[in-house]
């Protein structure tokens, strides 16, 4: 099971914000991507999730193209973009199963357990609105705990989680990866997972970054 | 199908939990069609002759406010990024949010149109075509409206572009609807328009999902 | 033939073959426009019943004929768009919708103008007119969407969609209207007599037809030209070009 991208290639307004981008993610590995502010790191995640349609290039899961096959990714791929994803007239309990009807039947945790990993057992039935965002955050970790998902794709994870929080995330990754799970992640905070295999992309480096 | 229904559930749900929410369409429709006799005559004869055109605009406006709402707060808090992303038939689940929006919105309308029906004198025993063409026409407006929204939901004031894209669409269903419901008060059979209109409608929840999933793929990118 | 269409498609091949064609198309429009305006203005006999009145068919009946003809036009390369990704297909489609909305227009307000000596008022809800005032909000949606959607990829298939969205509805928006129509007004005259219409009246008419079309090529190949050069502003062939000038 792998991820492979292949010449991808992204242009905002005239702008290149990447081109000629290769990279391959396997089993057990996780990837953060870096680069400065509007160096086009959401727009890659939103690529490579299949949201956004590059201008050139492929992606391949599992040696399928993800724009031809879309069901099998779409199982085994998990996304967590700048919103939450999460309705706020709902409690956790019913967002989380919602997401599960939507998703196969197969998971890797059941609701509550995933919301008890994510330190947020107690919360269940209290509605996500009332909920701070932080709090928010990590019931949309749960969410990916919950899904059968592979792959996990996470714009910002860190953003608003307090530090128990954070490297209650990182265990969490680091438990996801040893169970020959993938994540890819961008974040301005530094991540630190010593335990596994990580790699780093960095954006913006060759391409015009000066205005945006 | 489980899928269908935890999505229709969902949404429901929604729309339960904002009950202060759910009469507005209802004020609305009410509201603008006790406007006409103000406006042109209370006499019965002129309104009788009018009742049923002014009805089905109503109906028409009201379904064009309150559409828009249809992928609003999904598109805003994130949700509607994951319903594109689930391995499930987007079509299905746009009928889905469809279906929701209907039950929310445009049944009450039917259900209050008796009262309506009183208010502007409607010709004894064409309420029941009336409501008959409000049951096959008004998930038609959903339907088109839905397209309408699904291309205009990115954008930060789509509001007036979207009365622009979607209401000459709604022509037929207003022309065939109004007019039964004229037919019938001058006696005439209406079994060509209920025909016309069901096969609207059929046409409608056919395509009418593909386009929706298709446009809202465009436009969350 | 597919290799030849895909060929056609490049960027840089439409542009050079369109720089060659439009002369000759401009010509050709003007050639035909001089020939059908004289034989319909000037030697067509007046009509019996309309008079002279009766010459304003030589514009409001092609521009009609156009308005919905382009829509088609615009269907057609939006679902080319979206099959195939052509970006030359979008490019015809959108630049289509201004010209279509303009013929759309001027049928419009010909039609008024025929409708004053015709029926003593500019409008009476005809079908016909009725129709193509639909079809212009159409239009105008059309163009309102790619307006509005400040990225050019999420506009190019916005509008795309749209388009073919609205091209199943249409007909059933233009029968139904005539539908409406003949119920409310059976008994109106209808402008266009088509059975009634003499050899001589009718062939500057047809002459008018293929002269709009060409003119309709024309702007598209103008307009499309210069679209194209400025998105493909920074590939090298557009530098190549700009330097050589």
């Amino acid at each position: 099971m792998s991820l492979i991208a292949k010449d991808l290639e992204y242009a905002r307004d005239d702008r290149a914000l990447f081109t000629g981008l290769n990279f391959t993610i396997n089993a057990g590995e996780v990837l953060q991507i870096e680069g400065p502010n509007g160096s086009g790191k959401t727009t890659l995640l939103r690529i490579l999730c299949g949201l956004i349609n590059a201008d050139g290039g492929e992606i391949y899961w599992s040696d399928q193209d993800i724009q031809k096959d879309r069901y099998d990714y779409s199982n085994n791929a998990s996304y967590i973009g700048h919103h939450d994803g999460l309705k706020g007239d709902c409690t956790p309990l019913e967002n989380l199963a919602l997401s599960h009807a939507l998703s196969s039947s197969k998971e890797n945790f059941s609701a509550h357990e995933a919301l008890e990993k994510v330190g947020m057992g107690g919360f269940e039935h209290q509605l996500c609105r009332t909920l701070s965002a932080g709090q928010r955050r990590r019931v949309a970790i749960a969410r990916l705990l919950n899904s059968p998902a592979k792959l996990w794709i996470l714009d910002e994870p860190f953003t608003a989680i307090d530090q128990a929080g954070i490297s209650n995330l990182e265990s969490i990754i680091t438990e996801h990866a040893h169970a020959d799970g993938m994540v890819i992640l961008t974040s301005h905070h530094q991540v630190n997972l010593p335990e596994i295999n990580f790699s780093t992309l960095v954006l913006g480096q060759t391409t015009n970054t000066q205005h945006y | 199908m489980n899928a269908f229904t935890a999505l229709l559930k969902r949404d429901l749900l929604l729309a339960y939990r904002n009950r202060g929410e759910l009469a507005n369409p209802m004020l609305f429709f009410i509201i603008v069609v006790s406007l006409f006799p103000l406006a042109v005559s209370p006499d019965p004869s002129i309104l009788e002759g009018m009742a049923a055109g002014v009805i089905w605009v109503a109906a028409l406006l009201s379904t064009l406010l309150s559409i828009e709402r249809i992928f609003r707060s999904d598109f805003d808090d994130g949700t509607l990024e994951q319903i594109l992303l689930c391995p499930q038939p987007l079509p299905i689940l746009m009928l889905a949010k469809v279906s929701a929006h209907w039950l929310v919105t445009g049944l009450p309308l039917i259900i209050v149109t008796p009262l309506l029906a009183l208010l502007l004198h409607l010709p004894e025993g064409t309420l029941g075509i009336l409501m008959l063409t409000l049951l096959l026409g008004t998930p038609v407006l959903s339907l088109v409206g839905a397209i309408g929204v699904a291309l205009t939901v990115g954008l930060r004031r789509g509001g007036m572009l979207l009365t622009l894209l979607i209401l000459p669409l709604y022509t037929p269903v207003l022309i065939f609807g109004a007019n039964a419901v004229q037919a019938a008060t001058m006696g005439l059979d209406v079994t060509g328009q209920i025909y016309l209109m069901s096969g609207l409608l059929v046409l409608s929840l056919t395509l009418a999902p593909l386009a929706i999933g298709s446009a809202l793929r465009v436009s969350v990118s | 033939m597919l290799q030849w269409l895909h060929k056609l498609a490049s960027p840089k091949i439409f542009y050079n073959l369109a720089s060659r064609l439009i002369p000759w198309f401009g010509w050709s429009t003007l050639l035909l426009l001089v020939y059908g305006l004289y034989g319909g203005l000037i030697e067509a006999p007046a009509d019996y019943q309309q008079g002279d009145s009766f010459r304003i068919m030589y514009i409001h009946v092609p521009a009609a004929w156009m308005s919905m003809f382009i829509y088609l036009v615009i269907a057609f390369h939006s679902a080319v768009f979206l099959i195939w990704k052509i970006t030359i297909s979008d490019i015809l489609a959108r630049v289509s919708a201004l010209i279509g909305a303009s013929f759309t227009f001027i049928a419009l307000v010909t039609g008024c103008l025929w409708g004053k000596p015709m029926w003593g008022t500019y409008w009476i809800w005809d079908a016909r007119l009725t129709s193509e005032l639909l079809l212009l909000f159409i239009y105008l949606g059309y163009m309102g969407l790619g307006s509005a959607i400040e990225d050019r990829r999420v506009a190019a298939r916005a509008c795309a969609l749209l388009a073919i969205v609205c091209v199943v509805i249409i007909p059933i928006i233009h029968y139904s209207v005539i539908w409406w129509n003949t119920l409310h007004q059976g008994s109106s005259v209808s402008v266009m007599n088509k059975s009634a219409i003499d050899t001589s009246m009718l062939i500057p008419l047809l002459v008018m037809a293929i002269a709009f079309k060409l003119f309709y090529v024309l702007v598209v190949l103008m307009r499309a030209r210069t679209e194209l050069l400025f998105q493909e502003r920074k590939t090298n062939w557009v530098r190549k070009l700009i330097q050589e000038k």
